[in-house]
């Protein structure tokens, strides 16, 4: 069975506070503003020293309050990271905008059915 | 057959070694531990470097513009190549070139100037569609994307999957069935843009090796021309068969390689680790797994000598091949799970690379043709290939 395809847990808002909570693991995120538009898809890898939980709270702290985000635990955070950009690209036919600005080289392309 | 490298070789062998150790490494040491790709500006550079060392595009024929090495050096710099963290999969992170799909060179000029030199120029990227969803080993008889005349042309519909590239692909090489009664001599190959109307990338295929990804492709009234046809009608099946050949010498190679960096690590750490105040190089147990990863290295490095060896002269090599795949995939498996073994906890970790090719290592007992494959090749070869 394939795993989804895209991130659909509900949205919490991105504080220090709820990035302490999350766990030190491997994975992928979301960041979003006040009204649910992703603006950043990012990747927790094996260099963050605290993995999500580091990730979200620099983003955390980058961005300031009104944004909001979600996550997925997953060891195969780099090949999850690529698809989820290549799903919002298909899905919006855009990168988010804070992943515009410095995209990956040579992303491929999906049409998911 | 003497496998020592001469004096030549060693020389190409020392600069590569240099080159990995000196070049990749230390940029290796700040990327992700599963990225496979470089910094573009680093990946230029070293493109640059490798052209001025002369083997940029080492699998490329001289007839084409490669530097005219044959396939023992290139299975000896192979070796050399994959002895870094993303080794197995992309040696030198691509800087030494690519040749493209092997079954490319076999198109007709036309095809040539449309996808070869395009290829070898960096300007398309192809890929290579064959696994089929009904299964990957027994490709003659599991192909079910089917072919049909229309309008001057073929009609793809079917769907492949385990394919890599294809999301970035300019074209690929399809083996779809045009002839449903015939068997392996009922299926043609085709090239298909990825710009085809009715070619879709449905989704990634997430596996073990978690620094790069497979896709799964649908063909829905996939209309190509007959000028798309690479080679016969009804003759795709040697068009597989003989890449699936040729690609197993290299791809033996790329195990010794990474099976020889972990080797030498767990060597390096033996000496280094005491526990219960001794090194752990005085241990029997650990000296017994040193000795079983020398064999299993010195043993797929003989075999995948001689297959390149056969396949240098012109002789039949397809055994051969078998043999050497076999040997150094299960052999290189052995060999790192032993290494991490000796190294303990820090094996584990993704602070090394052992983790990686543990996981990378693992795939190679079933891409290219699974061990199962290989074996069943080999008793054709002993048994007679009428055996039913």
């Amino acid at each position: 069975m394939a795993i989804r395809l895209r991130l659909d847990k509900p949205w919490q808002p991105l504080t220090a506070e709820a990035a302490t909570r999350l766990p030190g693991q491997l994975g992928v995120y979301q960041v979003a503003d006040a009204k649910g538009t992703i603006i950043y898809i990012g990747q927790a890898g094996a260099r963050s020293p605290f993995g999500l939980r580091s990730e979200l709270q620099r983003e955390a702290s980058a961005r300031g309050p009104g944004h909001q985000f979600r996550v997925e635990v997953n060891q195969q955070y780099r090949t999850r990271w690529f698809e989820l950009l290549m799903v919002h690209k298909a899905d919006h036919g855009s990168l988010p905008v804070d992943n515009a600005k410095n995209p990956p080289p040579a992303l491929g392309r999906l049409s998911p059915a | 057959m003497d496998f020592e490298p001469n004096s030549e070789q060693q020389m190409l062998i020392d600069q590569v070694r240099r080159y990995v150790r000196e070049e990749i490494i230390p940029l290796e040491a700040k990327l992700d531990p599963d990225a496979s790709e470089l910094d573009p500006t680093d990946q230029a550079r070293l493109v640059e470097k490798t052209k001025a060392m002369g083997l940029y595009g080492i699998d490329i024929p001289k007839e084409f513009g490669g530097p005219d090495i044959d396939i023992v050096t290139r299975v000896l710099l192979a070796i050399e190549m994959a002895q870094h963290r993303a080794g197995l999969y992309v040696p030198c992170y691509g800087t030494f070139g690519g040749a493209g799909l092997a079954q490319i060179f076999e198109a007709n000029e036309d095809q040539k100037e449309r996808y070869l030199y395009p290829t070898l120029r960096g300007e398309k990227k192809p890929f290579f569609g064959l696994t089929e969803p009904s299964g990957g080993s027994d490709p003659a008889r599991a192909i079910q994307t089917r072919a049909e005349r229309k309008d001057n042309g073929w009609v793809l519909n079917g769907a492949k999957i385990f394919i890599s590239g294809a999301d970035r692909a300019q074209y690929g090489i399809v083996f779809a069935r045009t002839d449903a009664s015939k068997g392996r001599a009922g299926i043609t190959c085709f090239i298909v843009d990825a710009e085809t109307p009715g070619f879709h990338v449905r989704r990634v295929v997430h596996t073990l090796r978690s620094s790069s990804y497979a896709t799964e492709l649908e063909f829905k009234d996939c209309w190509v021309s007959d000028h798309q046809i690479l080679g016969e009608v009804n003759k795709g099946f040697a068009v597989a068969n003989d890449r699936l050949t040729r690609q197993r010498i290299p791809y033996a190679a790329g195990c010794i390689g990474v099976a020889i960096a972990a080797h030498e690590m767990a060597v390096e750490w033996a000496k280094m680790r005491s526990t219960f105040g001794e090194k752990l190089a005085n241990r029997q147990a650990i000296q017994w797994m040193l000795v079983d990863n020398e064999i299993d290295i010195r043993t797929a490095r003989h075999f995948t000598l001689e297959a390149a060896e056969k396949a240098r002269r012109g002789l039949p090599f397809r055994t051969e091949a078998a043999i050497a795949k076999l040997t150094a995939s299960e052999g290189g498996g052995r060999v790192v799970d032993r290494s991490m073994q000796i190294h303990g906890g820090m094996g584990m970790t993704k602070d090394l690379p052992l983790e990686r090719w543990y996981r990378e290592m693992r795939i190679r007992r079933v891409g290219e043709g699974p061990s199962e494959v290989q074996r069943m090749v080999i008793a054709r070869e002993i048994l007679g290939s009428n055996l039913r």
